[in-house]
């Protein structure tokens, strides 16, 4: 055997390797279907990492066999909170299908940007104002408001 | 340079959580509530899996709560979705082995999803998982008959009666002066079927309400409206 | 016996995170979908190595089932269902090139 290369390296890596594979398909996928998609994987990543928490060296599953003595078992609390996590992790991916599925049948695209720029037009025209077409440069000149006599009195500065 | 900064990221988030965690002690989990659990489980609820007694015993209103988040993304799921089901026609039917192996893996599925809720308490398994395969085992004919429904307003029905049940159990035993949910009529055996009281019941609530708003939300994907 | 469920979780873990790359970089939307079914079966497995069976059986049965078929009905509704086609059968040539934009 490897020595360094230990049960707990393994496991670790295995679980915050999903997380870290999943945040980056967050940031770096263009397309919608692929972020949800990358959903999945780091929210498995998670409850890996919460079955992880409590594992017990040489325990056994925490099923009882015998009345009277028992042995030693993982921690039952974690694996109770990661069956219910994974139902749920599943509603919440049958409705983001279903948002994807409404996205598509009015904006014909899936790309995220497109969709955003769609979005914000429609909106735009709906509200009846200009839309921002950058966010780094604004349209038209934000003046900073002048500060009045009676708030700097008020914050105390400028005696 | 966008894809490189998202890469680094990623790379240096997954770096630093594995340094921090690679410094917390592995296999000695320091928390006393699980051993406390485990010593009582079998007098306080009468169930041998351990799991079963937190999540439905200890942890019961909290698995009320989680029954209520699956409805309300199953219920807004239904509602983006909408009415408007028009597939008929536009999928092919299946053949031959496909309707008729549906028709025979039915009963089989049913047997194992209700089997798996009914030894809940005794062997791994429970309502989450027995009621995910009823929900398959009601989708499957759908499958190979594109034409076939299933019937909304029966799947409404089995799910608010199943929900209102898990609630009216909890009443139950708050009228007689315990706590909300506590489990009653504990016979202090081990593995016996009809041996922990109220969490057989619970648990078969918690799979049909879970059979029929997984079962009703594939139906609604199956069956809505495709422009590809 | 530890020395085994070290080569084990090994196993699986180099199972679970190269499935969940090529969740991300393959370019057929139901490959993904099955690659993605394919983490959630070696999570299970490794459920399974932790002793946890009831968050295993959960797993296997929402995470590999139902999870995957409610994706693929989803890539069938986004019209992204393409099988075969000038994309994949020449994914080879197209991977020494340059890798062009998701469909």
């Amino acid at each position: 055997m490897i020595p360094g290369f230990t049960l707990e390296l393994i496991l670790y890596s295995t679980a915050l390797g999903l997380v870290s594979i999943g945040l980056a398909g967050l940031v770096l996928s263009h397309h919608l279907f692929r972020i949800v998609l990358a959903l999945v994987i780091a929210e498995a990543g998670a409850n890996l990492m919460l079955v992880l928490a409590g594992y017990r060296w040489d325990a056994v599953a925490p099923i009882l066999t015998t009345l009277g003595e028992q042995p030693q078992m993982v921690d039952p609390v974690p694996q109770a909170m990661v069956l219910t996590a994974i139902v749920i992790g599943v509603g919440i991916q049958a409705l983001a299908v279903s948002i994807l599925i409404r996205i598509r049948q009015r904006y014909h695209t899936l790309d995220r940007n497109e969709v955003a720029e769609l979005m914000d037009a429609e909106i735009a025209a709906t509200a009846g104002t200009a839309r921002d077409v950058s966010q780094e440069a604004p349209l038209g000149e934000r003046p900073i408001p002048p500060i009045t006599d009676d708030a700097v009195q008020v914050r105390g500065g400028r005696s | 340079m966008r894809n490189l900064t998202g890469l680094l990221f990623a790379g240096g988030l997954g770096f630093m959580l594995l340094s921090i965690a690679i410094n917390l002690d592995f296999g000695t989990p320091t928390m006393l509530i699980g051993g406390a659990i485990q010593s009582n489980a079998l007098q306080k609820t009468g169930a041998t899996n351990i799991v079963t007694s937190v999540v439905l015993g200890y942890r019961g209103i909290d698995t009320l709560g989680e029954l209520s988040i699956l409805f309300a993304a199953a219920a807004s799921a239904g509602l983006i979705l909408g009415r408007r089901h028009t597939t008929a026609g536009t999928q092919t039917a299946g053949g031959f082995v496909l309707r008729h192996g549906g028709s025979m893996l039915f009963p089989l599925l049913m047997t194992i999803g209700f089997y798996i809720i009914f030894h809940g308490h005794l062997s791994p398994g429970g309502g989450f998982q027995g009621g995910v395969i009823l929900a398959a085992a009601f989708f499957l004919p759908l499958l190979a008959r594109p034409g076939a429904q299933l019937h909304h307003g029966t799947l409404s029905l089995i799910e608010g009666l199943a929900g209102a049940s898990f609630v009216l159990i909890g009443l139950i035993a708050l009228q007689q002066g315990k706590a909300f949910l506590q489990p009653m009529l504990i016979q202090d055996t081990l593995g016996v079927l009809l041996s922990a009281g109220t969490l057989p019941l619970l648990y078969l609530a918690v799979g049909l309400k879970v059979g029929a708003e997984l079962a009703s939300l594939l139906s609604h994907l199956a069956q809505t409206e495709s422009d590809a | 016996m530890v020395d085994l469920e070290i080569w084990i979780a090994l196993l699986l873990g180099l199972m679970t995170l190269s499935a969940a790359i090529l969740v991300l970089l393959v370019k057929n939307h139901i490959a993904a979908v099955a690659a993605a079914s394919v983490v959630s079966l070696g999570l299970a497995l490794l459920f399974v190595l932790m002793r946890a069976p009831d968050v295993a059986m959960t797993e296997a049965a929402v995470g590999a089932g139902l999870s995957s078929l409610i994706l693929a009905l989803a890539v069938k509704r986004l019209g992204l269902w393409r099988i075969d086609g000038k994309t994949t059968r020449s994914s080879l040539l197209v991977t020494n090139t340059r890798r062009e934009k998701d469909a």
